[in-house]
Formats: C-alpha cells, sequence, structure tokens
C-alpha cells in the first residue's frame, strides 16, 4: 500500500455546519474546510430563508409595502421602516413634522438598544456564558413592553408611516421610558461586570478574527465591525436624517478590530442609545405626529364622518394607494448592523416598481472568511457571532 | 452631494478622456445620476474611485432595477460613496435584453456565458450573432476587481435578473436554488408563479 506515505497532518476535511445548527443565528450553510481544527476555507451557502419579500412589494401599493419589509430583518424591523418609508417620502417630497422626527428617532434606538441585546444574548450564549442570555432578554422585554404599548405590537409594529407615525404615544409612555433609560445604563454594566473579568470569555474574543479595516471597507462591511476596527464611520453623523443632527452622542470605536473590540464597541452603543432617547425625549415637543398633506396621509378619524372630503381621501388612499411620479431614490440609515440602503424605483403607478434592500447582514457576510480563516473552528463560531448576521435581512 | 452643475463638470471631466462614456445625467430629488455606456462603465467607475478630485471609493450597493417596457430595459446601480466629502453619486448602466425579440423569459442558465465569465478578464462576445440559437443574456462587466464588495451583489443581481457579470470570480445563484428556472425579479415574471406544493397533505389523504 504505498499511498499510506501520504501526510495525513495536512489532510483537509469538508464539514457542512448548518443550515439547521443552534450557532449560525438563523438558517445559515457553512461549508468548512478544515485542518485539523484550523478553518482553512470556508463558503457560507445562503438563501434557505428566501421569501422573495422585494417581489411581493412590487405588487403592493406603498403603503402595504411596510409590514412586508419589516420582517426582512426581523430583528431590527424599526430600521427597515425607517429605511422604506424615508426613501418613499423623498420620493414624494414629503417632510415629517418634527414630533415625528424625535418619535422616530426615540423608537429607532430602543429598536438598537433591543437589536444588540438579542446579539449579546446569543453569542455569550455561544461562549458559555449561559445567564447572559437570561438577563439579556430580561430588558429586551421591557422594550418590547414599551413597543406594546405605544404601538400595539411587540414586534413588527408597522408604527413608521409615510409622512410620519401612525399614533402619538400614549399617556403614561414616557414615565415609564424614562425609568427604563435611566436603568439600563446600570443594567450594561452589570453585563460587563459578568464579562470583562470573565477570563474564559476574554482568552475567547482578545485576538480573535481581525480584519484589518482596510480590508473591510474594500468588503464593504460596515456598522459595529468597521467601527470595532477604528474607522469612526457612522450614517447617524455623517447625513442628517432624523433628530440624530439636534442630539449629542458619542461614536465608540474599537483599535484592535477583534472580537473583543466587537464586543466593547456594541455594549458602548447601548449607553450611547439611551443618551440619544433621553435627549429625543427632552427635546420633543407637543404637535402633530403626521404631515398634513391628504394626498398621502389618512385624515384623522373623526373627521371622517363629518367631512366629505377627507371620506373621499380616505377611500381613495385605503383602495388604490397614492401614486409617486416616476423617479427613483436610494436613501441610507445606520442600522445595528451597519448601512441599511433602501432603493425605491416608482414608475407613476401606486405600485413601486423595484424595491430593493441592501442589507448590512448579507454585505457583511462577505467579511466573515477573513475572519474566520486560519483560525480554530470554535473561534469561527465566535466571530460568527461578533459578526451578528440576521439571516431574515440576509435571505430577504 | 455634487449638485446638478457638479454633476455636469464630473461629465465634462469623464468624456476628456473617454468620449461617450456618459450618455445623460439625472439629477432628480437631490439625487445626483450619472448614466453610462454599459461597455465603459469599469473605466468610469475606476475614474470616479481613483481620481484626486473624486474619491468615491466605497461602493455602499449594488442593483439592477427592471424598466420594462423602457427601452433598454435593465438599469444596473451603482451607489457609490466619498466618505471623507460625505457625497453620494449613482452610476447607472442600461443594459438592452438581448432575448427580447425571441421572447424567452427564464431559459437554462447559460452555461456559454458562465464558462467565459470564470476565466476572469477576456470579455466574453455578446449579443444574438455570438449566442448562437441559445437565449442570450444581458452581459456586464462585473466590478469585483474594482469593488470586492460586488461579489455577493453581483450574483444576487445575477440570481434574480439573469443579468451576466463579465469576469465575475465564481458567478452563481445564490439566493435562489442552483437548479431554478427563471429570473423572478424581472418585471414579466408573473407575482405567483412558483408553485407552492404541499406534498405532505397530497401523501396523506390525497
Amino acid at each position: 500500500m504505498a499511498e499510506l506515505t501520504e501526510d495525513r497532518t495536512t489532510e483537509l476535511m469538508t464539514v457542512n455546519i448548518g443550515p439547521h445548527h443552534p450557532a449560525t443565528h438563523g438558517v445559515l450553510r457553512l461549508v468548512v474546510d478544515l485542518e485539523g481544527e484550523v478553518v482553512r476555507d470556508l463558503r457560507p451557502v445562503i438563501g434557505y430563508v428566501h421569501t422573495g419579500i422585494e417581489k411581493s412589494c412590487e405588487d403592493k401599493s406603498y403603503w402595504k409595502v411596510i409590514p412586508f419589509v419589516e420582517r426582512m430583518d426581523y430583528v431590527s424591523y424599526f430600521f427597515q421602516m425607517e429605511a422604506y418609508c424615508g426613501a418613499v417620502e423623498r420620493l414624494v417630497g414629503l417632510e415629517i413634522p418634527p414630533r415625528a422626527k424625535y418619535l422616530r428617532t426615540i423608537f429607532l434606538e430602543l429598536n438598537r438598544i433591543h437589536s444588540h441585546l438579542v446579539w449579546l444574548g446569543t453569542t455569550a450564549l455561544d461562549l458559555g456564558a449561559i445567564s447572559m442570555l437570561w438577563y439579556c432578554f430580561r430588558e429586551r422585554d421591557r422594550i418590547l413592553d414599551l413597543f406594546e404599548m405605544a404601538t400595539g405590537q411587540r414586534m413588527h409594529t408597522r408604527y413608521f408611516q409615510v409622512g410620519g407615525v401612525i399614533e402619538d404615544i400614549p399617556l403614561g409612555f414616557e414615565a415609564k421610558l424614562r425609568e427604563f433609560i435611566a436603568e439600563m445604563p446600570v443594567r450594561v454594566g452589570q453585563y460587563e461586570a459578568l464579562l470583562d473579568r470573565n477570563e474564559v470569555f476574554l482568552q475567547r474574543t482578545k485576538g480573535v478574527g481581525i480584519v484589518s479595516r482596510e480590508r473591510l471597507l474594500e468588503l464593504g462591511v460596515t456598522g459595529p465591525l468597521l467601527r470595532a476596527a477604528g474607522e469612526p464611520w457612522d450614517l447617524r453623523k455623517a447625513f442628517d436624517y432624523l433628530a440624530y443632527p439636534e442630539v449629542d452622542f458619542k461614536i465608540p470605536v474599537g483599535t484592535v478590530g477583534d472580537n473583543y473590540d466587537r464586543y466593547r464597541v456594541r455594549v458602548a452603543e447601548m449607553v450611547e442609545s439611551t443618551r440619544i432617547v433621553e435627549q429625543a425625549l427632552d427635546l420633543m415637543e407637543e404637535g402633530p405626529f403626521i404631515a398634513d398633506d391628504r394626498k398621502y396621509v389618512l385624515p384623522p378619524r373623526s373627521e371622517l364622518s363629518t367631512s366629505m372630503e377627507s371620506l373621499i381621501h380616505h377611500f381613495k388612499l385605503v383602495t388604490e394607494g397614492f401614486r409617486v411620479d416616476p423617479g427613483e431614490v436610494y436613501y441610507a440609515i445606520e442600522s445595528p448592523r451597519g448601512e441599511l440602503g433602501c432603493f425605491v424605483l416608482a414608475d407613476g403607478s401606486a405600485k413601486p416598481a423595484r424595491v430593493h434592500f441592501r442589507d448590512p447582514s448579507f454585505v457583511n457576510l462577505q467579511g466573515f472568511k477573513d475572519m474566520a480563516v486560519d483560525t480554530y473552528i470554535a473561534d469561527m463560531i465566535a466571530s460568527l457571532g461578533m459578526l451578528d448576521p440576521i439571516l431574515g435581512g440576509v435571505d430577504r | 452631494m455634487p449638485d446638478a452643475p457638479g454633476l455636469e463638470l464630473i461629465r465634462g471631466e469623464i468624456e476628456r478622456d473617454r468620449p461617450g462614456a456618459v450618455l445623460a445625467t439625472s439629477f432628480d430629488r437631490d439625487q445626483p445620476a450619472l448614466i453610462v455606456d454599459s461597455e465603459q462603465v469599469l473605466g468610469v467607475l475606476r475614474w470616479l474611485r481613483d481620481e484626486p478630485g473624486q474619491r468615491y471609493s466605497f461602493l455602499s450597493s449594488l442593483h439592477v432595477a427592471d424598466y420594462l417596457p423602457a427601452e433598454p430595459r435593465f438599469g444596473v446601480h451603482y451607489e457609490l460613496l466619498n466618505r471623507d466629502r460625505v457625497e453620494r453619486i449613482r452610476v447607472k448602466a442600461m443594459l438592452a435584453d438581448p432575448a427580447a425579440a425571441g421572447g424567452t423569459v427564464g431559459g437554462p442558465i447559460p452555461e456559454e456565458a458562465l464558462a467565459t465569465a470564470g476565466d476572469g478578464g477576456s470579455p466574453a462576445v455578446t449579443g444574438p450573432a455570438a449566442a448562437g440559437s441559445a437565449p442570450a443574456f444581458p452581459a456586464i462587466d462585473s466590478c469585483v476587481p474594482l469593488f470586492p464588495t460586488a461579489n455577493f451583489q453581483e450574483r444576487e443581481a445575477f440570481d434574480f435578473f439573469g443579468i451576466v457579470f463579465r469576469g465575475h470570480p465564481d458567478l452563481t445563484r445564490i439566493l435562489l436554488p442552483d437548479d431554478y428556472v427563471g429570473w423572478p425579479q424581472r418585471r414579466d415574471f408573473p407575482v405567483g408563479g412558483e408553485p407552492v406544493t404541499f406534498t405532505y397533505n397530497e401523501r396523506r389523504y390525497g
């Protein structure tokens, strides 16, 4: 048997991880080439939860698209709504009232905390810190309670409308929200106390999965991953949208760009988000919460029984929807995972001719190979958690 | 963002080296766009990326829109971003559908196009004459050598619109199954065109 002379130590073994695997954070399949325990090559295989949302959107009038796009990235639904509604508002040239800007900012930042909590709980779980999941989901539940109080739904709230938000916040919401944002930084401190001096966690994250910021930029990676590598790039600061120019907040950046920095950046972002919410609450004044343009915005319910014109507008909007002059708009916002862009093409009818989402998870996933190659397979799992892909957003 | 005159200046500078590269400009809803010749799109993208006064070095998004019934029908959009000046510009390459005459929508994956796409660099010969009897596909040069981030996004565009990106390192379907037939994001592909089979019920009660 002359074949036995081959060198068994360098033999590659191809292992299939997923699509149903608890550490893939969704329906992601990884085809991994292993040399012993070391990852030498890796190919993400995606598309298992592709549901054709972008195609379905082309068959719905503009306002009916909102609940569809919410279900793409199911952890950051407010961001999908803002990207889509913002794009349509730019298409029709609709300015939203100041109160709507603040309300949107508040809910976006609450959603950011919520998204980071889900990330922190599940990723710490991958690294063996089981109790983190319970602590994170406890606070997450309070955010969902707030969502339920203001919008009636815990998830997929359909709260943002073209022109503003659908309803003002209820009585007592502000007090409950202030209570939460006063407590949240304390809770974040508790998470840090649990993880920052945990030797297992530090050994598993420090110096693991480093990718240079030049390479990340080449690959189009944005969001906390890019900021962890030292690039202070945040669309909330760079572009003026919603109430972000009026509030004071910092952009946390890392220095090394390893998994530990990614964790630190996200945890620091949670505290910054509470600051944004607090300032937005202070600055927000009474006023209309949705634009007063009857061409695009439903008239108030009270007018329907007295005004014929309102009834006609209501009927037109609900049956046909509003028409949008031909044109195209790309509108990008900073989601918890990076640049979330929405491209809407209008062809003059009441339905969008094309809705495309530049999903940050989808683009960031290209950076995963650089993060995981030549590390141990256990560190690959940690890097995947730190990448924080939401497969609903990847596959759309 | 470059304003409307700024966009014309950019057009003028591109036209100096590459006559005919920019077919038109558009400044709609405060968003500047260059509509470029699809054969010269790589040159324009490289110029926008590397020219000292421009430096649109970050490709935010690459997506395709189907403008049916307009001709040429496909538009490949490149959303470029200069992160220092915080300026966006859109480059748009319009592609005609070579199969329009034959009217075959949803043929098999173009084997001969993929074979030429794989060998990197050498531009594939396209058009009805070169493709012979097989359905021809709209084709454009891949910008992955310029912007590695376009890899997945070009695969997505190929997957949904059947647009071939010449020189792409691995042009295969990304979100749909490999054996899927058709290009579902095209406007003439019907919504609900995908039969949903409930084989469990059929087996059990059928």
